[in-house]
């Protein structure tokens, strides 16, 4: 510093800025930056109680239950896509997870890792996502994480989200539950969030109008367990691996054979189209919004019907049954009439899907 | 779609199935040379629903699944280096080396990235100057034409840091030296319809004359294929072999003259190593020595590279008609797509991976029928 400096001079000292238009390592650092953060963007966005407190847990009353709790990291690449967004994803594929067993999902924790350099806007966007999707699913966010890395040691940002849900029911609703005779059901048309990811892939990108069909699916549970009860054996959401995977986790928990007919799977024709230009099976391809369950045969068109009047159970069907032959297997009906297997699938082809 | 629904339409599949059933008087082993075809006929359970006097055999047209050893261990010392940015087909990621696949070596740090053409490798060595990009050149007569064009747009742009590792093959000398083999017990051929589509049939006729050998230049969907079979049935049964054109929708005669011109001007050809298979006579393409600039195996010193197979594997066999998948005592034991030891279980149009994907346990699945009736 200059001895002979006049105390009007500092006036042109830097200050520290208050608003940046990226995410810098200091807002992770604990300091006022991360404060601010939290603040302005987390606690003013997120907008409920548990939250406003910032204490470092959330308190939550729960109703009288059993909970179902599960948790789930994203690192979707990329993070805005057709249909959606890491953040609307990190809160429906947890919601999805908790309700699956028929819960009703109540209270979510937020946790983010972010790459020094993030578009303060893009996360933003993502944080209002995350909230329309809660809002949406009638859930509320009520504690959370920041952590900032050096850029180069993450992509962007990864989100933690874990949940917990009431169960307010009795049934058994399982993987292990699955009986020979039920019917298995799907919601609609499949690999819609697959399809839209790679659509916008770097070094794939393709025109399609697929969009992800990312969506909580606790609406569309709880009217498949109004009508369903006791018949609802299980409910699953292919996300990764796709149906082909939820089936044979199905068939190999329960030990019961799966037949499915290949001209009853729902699929859209740009899906159909996107698929075939990839070299992708639409049964190994990722949903996001999409659930299949096995019926008791005596209510399986009572839950179809259930579904069909839900927004997002209007293409639902019935693909195929179980059988008590060829335990472990899913077998599928080719539309020329052969049969052949469906495997479990080997290994993710494509990563960072979800 | 509409357009692909009528390819795949069950009621014109059955008729072509009973069309086939009625012609079929002996025993007639027909192999489908593609990759591509062999996994639709599996997946779509045509094999099965064939009359049994008929057998299909897959034939050699997989590029993951006889690109060499040898080549398969240049490009993980290719993506050992430093300063090479190794790209490729997704499918040549997991095929196993003597001790290693790309993808680990990728998880060790080195740079390999899939892409899905030869262009976007280009477009890396242009973002990517410091750095050299090599794209692993695998694949048929379908493929050169991509290949051919990122080398003549490197060589417009002055591109000094693009590369390929060559590893090109041809279908006719192949099924010449399939032909001409003492083992030989394919009777009729389904051509490749994309790879028709580039060069045309008029290379087959040669051989379909000389062997008396039908062959159908045969696409890709259930009625396609079905066409394409009912075509060879009907000429073994008459005696008569032509080269029939079941693909008319996408292929002419002379094919795509502007492509077959480009690939003319960038490769030449050369005697190539199938892997399983062995030396085949004039089956490759190698870069012409105006364009030696872009050869890998010409800017790094990639000698030493000789491996043997696993002798466990009779990829080679397979590759060539002669035994099925389940005859291999490792099929799915030792030998699973997660754990492939040929490269015929790594790529999805492998024969042994679309058996086990599909066929598996099939003695205890429900009997296949194209004639029941379905729900
Ligand atoms: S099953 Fe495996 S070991 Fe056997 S031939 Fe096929 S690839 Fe080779």
């Amino acid at each position: 510093m200059k001895p002979d400096m006049s105390p009007e001079d500092f006036s042109n000292c830097p200050r520290p800025k208050a608003d940046y238009d990226r995410i810098l390592l200091s807002h992770g650092s604990g300091g006022k930056l991360t404060h601010d953060l939290i603040e302005r963007l987390f606690v003013a966005i997120f907008d409920n109680p548990m939250l406003d407190k910032q204490d470092d847990q959330a308190i939550v009353e729960v109703p009288k239950g059993r909970l179902s709790f599960t948790t789930d990291s994203y690192v979707v690449d990329p993070i805005f896509f057709p249909g959606g967004d890491i953040g609307a994803l990190a809160v429906n594929g947890t919601v999805n997870d908790i309700c699956m067993c028929g819960a009703r999902p109540l209270f979510l924790s937020a946790g983010f890792i972010i790459e020094e350099g993030l578009l303060f806007e893009d996360l933003r966007k993502i944080v209002e996502s995350m909230k329309a999707a809660a809002d949406m699913a009638g859930v509320a966010i009520v504690t959370g994480d920041t952590k900032v890395v050096n850029k180069g040691k993450g992509d962007k940002v990864f989100i933690n989200t874990s949940g917990i849900g009431v169960i307010e029911h009795e049934f058994d609703i399982s993987a292990a539950n699955v009986q020979p005779g039920d019917k298995i059901i799907i919601s609609g048309g499949i690999a819609e969030h697959g399809v839209a990811i790679l659509s916008k892939r770097e070094g794939i990108a393709f025109e399609t109008d697929t969009k992800s069909d990312c969506a909580a699916l606790n609406g569309l549970v709880e009217s498949i367990l109004k009508i369903g009860g006791a018949a609802v054996h299980t409910m699953r959401d292919p996300t990764r691996g796709g149906v082909a995977a939820t089936l044979n986790e199905f068939a190999g928990t329960s030990k019961v054979g799966i037949r499915i007919q290949e001209s009853s799977i729902p699929v859209a024709a740009s899906v159909v189209g996107a698929c075939e230009m990839l070299g992708l099976d639409p049964l190994y391809v990722a949903n996001e919004g999409k659930l299949v369950a096995a019926i008791a045969p005596e209510r399986a068109e009572a839950v179809l019907a259930a579904m069909r009047k839900h927004p997002l159970g209007t293409e639902a069907v019935i693909i195929g049954d179980v059988v008590a032959e060829q335990s472990g297997m899913v077998s599928l009906q080719t539309r020329l009439g052969a049969w052949r297997v469906v495997d479990m699938p080997v290994a993710e082809q494509l990563p960072r899907i979800c | 779609m509409k357009f692909l629904d009528e390819y795949r339409d069950p009621e014109i599949a059955r008729r072509i199935f009973g069309e086939i059933a009625k012609v079929t008087t002996r025993d007639w082993v027909i192999m489908e040379i593609c990759g591509g075809q062999t996994h639709s006929i599996v997946r779509n359970g045509i094999d099965q629903l064939l009359p049994d006097k008929i057998e299909l055999v897959h034939g050699p047209g997989c590029p993951v699944c006889v690109t060499p050893l040898e080549m398969i261990e240049k490009s993980i010392a290719l993506a050992r280096r430093e300063e090479v940015i190794l790209t490729s087909f997704g499918d040549m990621l997991r095929v196993p080396g003597k001790h290693h696949d790309l993808l680990s070596v990728k998880s060790e740090g080195g740079d390999v990235r899939m892409v899905y053409s030869p262009l976007e490798a280009l477009d890396l060595a242009r973002k990517n100057p410091a750095k050299r990009v090599v794209f692993f050149a695998v694949g048929f007569e379908t493929t050169t034409p991509h290949t051919a064009m990122a080398v003549w747009q490197a060589h417009r742009e002055g591109l000094g840091n693009f590369h390929l590792l060559v590893s090109h093959v041809l279908v006719p000398p192949a099924i010449e030296s399939l032909v001409s083999s003492p083992h030989n017990r394919v009777n009729g051929y389904l051509l490749a319809g994309h790879v028709c589509a580039v060069t045309g049939w008029r290379q087959y006729e040669p051989i379909c004359e000389r062997h008396n050998l039908p062959m159908a230049v045969t696409g890709f969907e259930p009625v396609d294929l079905l066409d394409g079979i009912l075509s060879v049935v009907r000429q073994l049964e008459s005696g008569k072999a032509t080269v029939d054109n079941c693909y008319p929708r996408i292929v002419t005669r002379d094919g795509n003259p502007a492509a077959q011109r480009l690939v003319d001007k960038i490769y030449g050809v050369c005697d190539r190593k199938w892997r399983g298979i062995g030396n085949i006579p004039s089956s490759g393409l190698i870069l012409r020595d105006e364009f030696k600039q872009f050869d890998a195996e010409c800017i790094f010193d990639l000698a030493g590279t000789e491996v043997d197979e696993p002798p466990e594997c009779i990829s080679g066999l397979v590759l060539q008609g002669l035994k099925k998948p389940f005859e291999c005592p490792e099929f799915g034991r030792k030998c699973t797509p997660a754990t492939p030891l040929g490269a015929t279980m790594v790529s999805s149009e492998g024969a042994c991976a679309a058996y086990y994907a599909y066929h598996r346990f099939s003695n205890q699945l429900p009997t296949s029928s194209a004639t029941e009736d379905k729900q």
